[in-house]
Parts: structure tokens; C-alpha cells; sequence
């Protein structure tokens, strides 16, 4: 965990470490970001939910709710992100989870204003490093639930 | 006579000892090397609907091209028609929407197909394209045997790296091999199987992974078109590799000398062909598209001429080079101008195309070329032994362990983890960085495409014949249950009654069943 130093993976009221649902929505199969941001959640302490490829916003939101997660990271490289990112907010919102949603991958930066207004908590881009991931996934967690 | 700029005359290639041209062909494959035949320049297209991709075609070949190379979008390369509900937002961005015969039609009018060579990048459904491409030729009068070109088909990479699977390994290797005896029969001018390491470099592995599991795919196939009744002989001269250009100079050379020695041995020795066509490793490259960065872009200009250079000191016979906005998105068309112009700089003014094998000899690239055969056979060893001395049933128990997903993500989270601790640079990321990086212009395909191309295939839906389509694809279901029958030619059958690609995968995916992957870390 050296990477990630003063980075606590514990929320201060302590109720253990962040749970993280990652997959990838449709068609996408480009996996390699999505297994690198795993694995750097996983050395930061936190609890990897990785569903991987071809989910929907349906799984997603089943995953969330048998997992108990406290945000998901979805990474979109095939342009899709305008139309399935909202959708995913949407449907966390219908099933009524206050879950925070985090996207990684190729967001051009004008479209980025566009999915933070639509509900996404944060975008990452390409050259991220393992720092810039952690803190957007515990700031979405930090910002959507106080508590936590 | 060939000379440099300043006047001296070259020979073709230096030194004594092991000759370009000879086997095992670690120096290259031809004695005079580019003099003979420069590589060829084939970059990629494709976007939109078939309409739009046929007019950059034709402007390609008004421009003096000879070959096509076609893109095709997400839902085409995953076998399911543009109104699936997973095509939504995906339809005709990437690359070219293709759903039934019509499309392929007007992707390809206007164009005479005995006189361009095509390459087709798809492979779950290579099949199924194959026999559109042959359908459209022959509505035009031209021969199947007169066709040239290529088809990626090369399955067992999309398990490992890419993800564009469908059916289980096994009736997918079926599938390819099927189209491997039916092109050896019928059209002798075309490359069935194009076996990439391209993806599995850009997934994370390493130089040496590589070139050991993509190689170890083509002895898989090797194997398995033995199997399936061909002699090695009729076949192998036409399989042709695709590999990555990345950054690290010399270890990129070592892997190209590496694959020609390694496949030609490998050949000979284990697979008895006795062909020399056979026993060579002919390959196309591109450039390292995951090492361009999204930060000051333009620098990615520079690395790309670096990399096409390895490409051509290793000996490719052709290259795509990556546009300065890879990180970005889709190229604009001045980014692939100026990806296309770097190589013509590179083939027209830098000499290096004048001699073969430039840089055999040097105790570096020797060593390198050793080493990078060495780290491949240690991996062939495994493979080997986790298929009890089938290279083809090793990948098969590489894909089912997780092996190869396994060992691409290991070395992929090490690179990352050495370029955070700083231990590796990447100008503009983690040193020499600037916080006003300004937007480029960049290429975005709008909704409209998705609209037409639906519109188009519920009007093709309307005016088919239903009972010929059910009929064909009955008599697909029927041929795909059994295991000796090659399904292209039912598969051909079923296109020309204007089956969607979606309707056909899905005939055969009740037979074949469809892939999901284990999902791991
Ligand atoms: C590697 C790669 C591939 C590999 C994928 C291998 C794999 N299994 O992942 C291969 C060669 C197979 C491939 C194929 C294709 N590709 Co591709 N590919 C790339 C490439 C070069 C790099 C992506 C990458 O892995 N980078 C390295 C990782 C570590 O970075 P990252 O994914 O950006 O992740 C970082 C951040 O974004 C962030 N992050 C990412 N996800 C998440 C999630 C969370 C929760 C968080 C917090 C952060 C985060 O953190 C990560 C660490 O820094 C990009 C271009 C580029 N340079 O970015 C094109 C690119 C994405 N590909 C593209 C295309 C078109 C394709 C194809 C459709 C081509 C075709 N027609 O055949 C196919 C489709 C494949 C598929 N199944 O979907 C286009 C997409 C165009 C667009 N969006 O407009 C791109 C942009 C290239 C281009 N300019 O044309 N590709």
C-alpha cells in the first residue's frame, strides 16, 4: 500500500472498509483500466466487488444491493458514455440506493460537464494515478453519504 | 543502385553467417527486404453506415490505394443486430454498422473485388462476414477464387485479450477452421486467419508474452486444421501474425527476430512442413496505442515515428500507425494524415529501408533476440504441459484456468504500479507534466446513424422472404449440430436470404451456447 500513502480505507466512524461494485456495461470489452483501478482500491483496503464485462444497469444494481456497496466504479471506453452513464444514475436512483456512481476510460472533456450534471459523482480520465483514483472514490462516498 | 544521401553505395545486407531470406529466417524473410517490396501502408476505416464508409473507400482508391481495410462497430463485431438493446448508443461509432447482405452491398459498391485486396478486422463472427463478402463478389459477377484479402479471425485472442467472444472456444476453433478449409479449397488468393498479439499486448502483457501466446495460438490452430483433415502444407503459407509496436526499441526488434526464428522451427520441427512458405512468419504491425497519452497529445506524434521504426528494423510487412489523438478519440482525418505521413517519412527518408536486417549482428539485438525466444519457450513449456503435449488443448486450459487473462493483468498492474512509484517516465503523465493542456479537435459521430441503420434493417426485415430465411437457418442449426460438416457453406446460404448477423449467430448459439467469462482480478 505504499502508493497510497495517508489514505486512510477506513470511514472514520469506522464500519469497515468502502465496498466498490466495478463492471463494465455492454458491449465494451476493454477491461485492462477497470482490472488496474481493482486492484488499486484493493491495496488502498477496500472491498473489490468486480463484476466485470457485459453487465447491465439491472446487474449493477442487484450487485449493489446483495453486496451492500457503498459506490460504483464503471469505466466506458466506446463512446457510449453520454447515453449509459445517466442511465445507470437513473437507475440507481429508481431502486432507490444512494449509491454514488464513478467513471473511469475515454470521457472527451467537454462531455465530462455533461455526466457530472446527469448525477455522476466524478470522471477520470487516461494517466490517472493510483492517488486520483483512490480520492475520487472515497470523495463520492464522503460526499453522498456524510456518515460514512 | 541503392545509395545513401551523401552518395555511398549499399549492398542489400551486411555481415557473414546466417542470410535474410534463410532459414530460420531470424534476419527476415526476403534477401533484398524492402528494396523488392516496400511494407505496405494500411491503415484502418470504417464509421457510420455502409453508405458512408463506401465513399471514403472509393476516395481511397481514387487516391492510388490498392487495399481496403475495414472497421466494423461494436454491435457487428459481437454478432448482434443494430436494434439489439445492447447496440444502443454503440451503432456505427467505432467502426462500420453491418446487419444484413444489403449493408454489405453498399459497403463494397462500385468497387471491383478481383482488383482491390480487403482486410476485414472481425472474429466471432468472422464467418458470417466471409460469406457476405463472398455473396456481394458474386452478385458482381466476380469469382470467390478470385478474391484477395484477409479476415482476423483469430479467435483464441479474444478469450485472452480483447473480448470479443460469442460461442465457447471450442465451437468458435470449429468455426475458424471451417473457414480456414473452405478459403484453402476455394479461394486460394485469401489469408483466413490473421493470429494478433496486437491485443494482447494492449491488454497489459509483456514483449515476451506476447509473442509466446500469440504464437501459441497459431501453433493451436496449426494443430487444429491438422485435425480437421488439412495437410499443414495446404494451409500454413497462408496464416499471416499481427503485432504490437511499443516503446521499448531494441526489446521490440528482439520479439519480431524472435517470432520469424521461433515459427519457422516450430514449423519444420514439430509440424512437418516442409514448405518454405510455410515456415514463414509474415506479419502486419501497429503501433502501441495504450502508450499514447491523453496528456500534451502532440507528443504522441514522436512516439509513434519511434515505434513504426522498430516496426521496420524488425522486418514487418505492413504497418498502421496510431493517430495523435488515440487518447482522445476516434482520429479526426488530419491526425491519420499525419499517422500515414510519418511512415512515408520513415520509408522515403530516413534510409532504412535500404538494407535488411539493419541491426543484425549487433551483440544488443542478438542477445535480445535470444532472450526474447528464451522467455517464449519457457511459456510454450507451460502451455505445452497444461495440454499434456497439445499446444491446442494448452490454450484451451489457459483460457478455462484464467492463465493467460491472469498473467496479462499481473503484468499490466506492475507497469502501472512502476510508472506511479516513478520508477518508469512517461513524458507529460508523471514527469515533464503541464496543467494547460488545450482540447484538440476532436472526431464525434452523432445519433443519426443509429436511426438510419435502423430504419434500413426493419425495411430489409419487410421485403425478405421469412420462409426462406427460417428455411436456412433451420438447415444452419441442423448442419451445426454436426461436428464434420463446414458450416460456410450453409452459412452462405443463410446470408442470401438476408438473415441478419444477429439472427444467424443466434441460430448457431443455440447449438454452440454463448461464453461468459469468469470474472477475476
Ligand atoms: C488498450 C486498448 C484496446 C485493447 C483493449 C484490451 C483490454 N482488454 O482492455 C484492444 C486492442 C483489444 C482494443 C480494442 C478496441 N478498441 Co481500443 N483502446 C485501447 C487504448 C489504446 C488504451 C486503453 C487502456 O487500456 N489504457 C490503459 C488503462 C490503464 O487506462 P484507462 O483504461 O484509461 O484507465 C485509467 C483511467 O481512465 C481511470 N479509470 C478507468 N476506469 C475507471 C473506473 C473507475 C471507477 C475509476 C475511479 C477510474 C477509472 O483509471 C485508470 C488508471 O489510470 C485506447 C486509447 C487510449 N490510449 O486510451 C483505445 C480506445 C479506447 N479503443 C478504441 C476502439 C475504437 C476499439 C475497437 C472498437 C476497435 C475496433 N473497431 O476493432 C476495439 C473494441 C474492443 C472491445 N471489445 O470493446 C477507441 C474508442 C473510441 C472512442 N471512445 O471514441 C480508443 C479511444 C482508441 C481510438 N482513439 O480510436 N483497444
Amino acid at each position: 500500500m505504499s502508493e497510497t500513502p495517508g489514505i486512510s480505507p477506513l470511514s472514520a466512524d469506522d464500519q469497515g472498509p468502502l465496498r466498490v461494485v466495478l463492471a463494465k456495461l455492454g458491449f465494451d470489452g476493454h477491461d485492462r483500466g477497470l482490472k488496474v483501478v481493482a486492484r488499486t482500491l484493493r491495496d488502498a483496503g477496500m472491498e473489490v466487488i468486480y463484476l466485470g464485462l457485459r453487465q447491465t444497469t439491472d446487474s449493477i444494481v442487484a450487485a449493489c444491493e446483495q453486496e451492500d456497496a457503498d459506490v460504483i466504479g464503471l469505466s466506458m471506453h466506446n463512446a457510449g458514455h453520454l447515453t449509459l452513464a445517466p442511465r445507470m444514475v437513473q437507475a440507481v436512483e429508481e431502486a432507490g440506493l444512494g449509491v454514488p456512481v464513478v467513471i473511469g476510460g475515454i470521457v472527451p472533456a467537454e462531455d465530462v460537464t455533461v455526466l457530472i450534471e446527469a448525477g455522476v459523482a466524478a470522471v477520470l480520465g487516461p494517466g490517472a494515478s493510483t492517488e486520483e483514483v483512490v480520492a475520487a472514490v472515497r470523495a463520492a462516498v464522503a460526499h453522498q453519504s456524510p456518515a460514512r | 543502385m541503392v545509395e545513401t544521401m551523401s552518395g555511398i553505395p549499399l549492398d542489400p545486407t551486411y555481415g557473414d553467417g546466417l542470410q535474410p531470406g534463410e532459414y530460420p529466417y531470424t534476419r527476415g524473410l526476403y534477401p533484398t527486404g524492402y528494396r523488392s517490396k516496400l511494407w505496405t501502408m494500411r491503415m484502418f476505416a470504417g464509421f457510420g453506415t455502409a453508405t458512408d464508409t463506401n465513399a471514403r473507400f472509393h476516395a481511397l482508391l481514387r487516391a492510388g490505394g490498392t487495399g481496403l481495410s475495414t472497421a466494423f462497430d461494436m454491435p457487428t463485431l459481437m454478432g448482434r443486430d443494430s436494434d439489439h438493446e445492447w447496440s444502443v448508443g454503440e451503432v456505427g461509432r467505432a467502426g462500420v454498422a453491418v446487419d444484413t447482405l444489403a449493408d454489405m452491398e453498399d459497403l463494397f459498391a462500385g468497387i471491383k473485388l478481383d482488383k482491390v485486396t480487403t482486410s476485414m478486422t472481425i472474429n466471432g463472427p468472422a464467418a458470417i462476414l466471409m460469406a457476405m463478402y463472398v455473396a456481394v463478389a458474386e452478385q458482381g459477377g466476380v469469382h470467390r477464387a478470385d478474391l484477395g484479402g484477409t479476415i482476423q479471425n483469430d479467435i483464441l485472442k479474444e478469450y485472452q485479450a480483447q473480448k470479443e467472444y460469442i460461442f465457447p472456444p471450442r465451437p468458435s476453433v470449429r468455426l475458424v477452421t471451417d473457414l480456414i478449409r473452405f478459403t484453402t479449397a476455394e479461394m486460394p488468393r485469401w489469408h483466413p486467419v490473421s493470429i494478433s498479439g496486437y491485443h494482447i499486448r494492449e491488454a497489459g502483457s509483456t514483449a515476451a508474452q506476447e509473442l509466446a501466446f500469440t504464437l501459441a495460438n497459431g501453433f493451436a490452430y496449426v494443430e487444429a486444421a491438422i485435425a480437421a483433415g488439412l495437410n499443414v502444407d495446404d494451409f500454413a503459407p497462408r496464416l499471416s501474425f499481427f503485432f504490437n509496436a511499443h516503446s521499448d526499441f531494441f526489446e521490440e526488434i528482439g520479439k519480431f527476430r524472435a517470432a520469424r526464428r521461433i515459427w519457422a522451427t516450430w514449423m519444420k520441427d514439430r509440424y512437418g512442413a516442409t514448405n518454405a512458405k510455410s515456415l514463414m512468419c509474415r506479419f502486419h504491425t501497429q503501433t502501441a496505442g495504450v502508450s499514447l497519452t491523453a496528456q500534451q497529445p502532440e507528443n504522441n506524434i514522436a512516439r509513434v515515428a519511434l515505434q513504426a521504426l522498430s516496426a521496420v528494423m524488425g522486418g514487418t510487412q505492413s504497418l498502421h500507425t496510431d493517430s495523435f489523438d488515440e487518447a482522445l478519440a476516434l482520429p479526426t482525418e488530419k491526425a491519420a494524415r499525419i499517422a500515414l505521413r510519418t511512415q512515408q517519412i520513415v520509408a522515403h527518408e530516413t534510409g532504412t529501408a535500404s538494407v535488411v536486417d539493419p541491426l543484425g549482428g549487433s551483440h544488443f539485438v542478438e542477445w535480445m533476440t535470444d532472450e526474447m525466444e528464451r522467455q517464449a519457450n519457457e511459456i510454450f513449456d507451460h502451455i505445452d504441459q497444461i495440454g499434456r503435449g497439445s499446444m491446442l488443448e494448452g490454450v484451451y486450459a489457459g483460457i478455462d484456468d484464467g492463465y493467460f487473462v491472469g498473467e496479462i493483468a499481473d503484468a499490466a498492474y506492475r507497469f502501472e504500479r512502476e510508472v506511479n512509484a516513478g520508477r518508469r517516465i512517461i513524458v507529460g503523465v508523471n514527469e515533464f507534466t503541464e496543467n494547460d493542456d488545450d482540447e484538440a479537435n476532436l472526431l464525434s459521430i452523432g445519433h443519426a446513424t443509429e436511426e438510419m441503420q435502423i430504419k434500413r434493417l426493419d425495411q430489409i426485415r419487410g421485403d425478405r422472404n421469412d420462409d426462406a430465411v427460417r428455411a436456412s437457418l433451420t438447415a444452419l442449426v441442423e448442419a451445426a449440430g454436426q461436428p464434420d460438416i463446414n458450416l460456410m457453406p450453409s452459412i452462405i446460404d443463410a446470408v442470401q436470404t438476408y438473415a441478419t448477423e444477429g439472427e444467424i449467430v443466434a441460430a448457431l448459439e443455440s447449438v454452440f451456447g454463448t461464453y461468459v467469462e469468469t470474472a477475476m482480478v
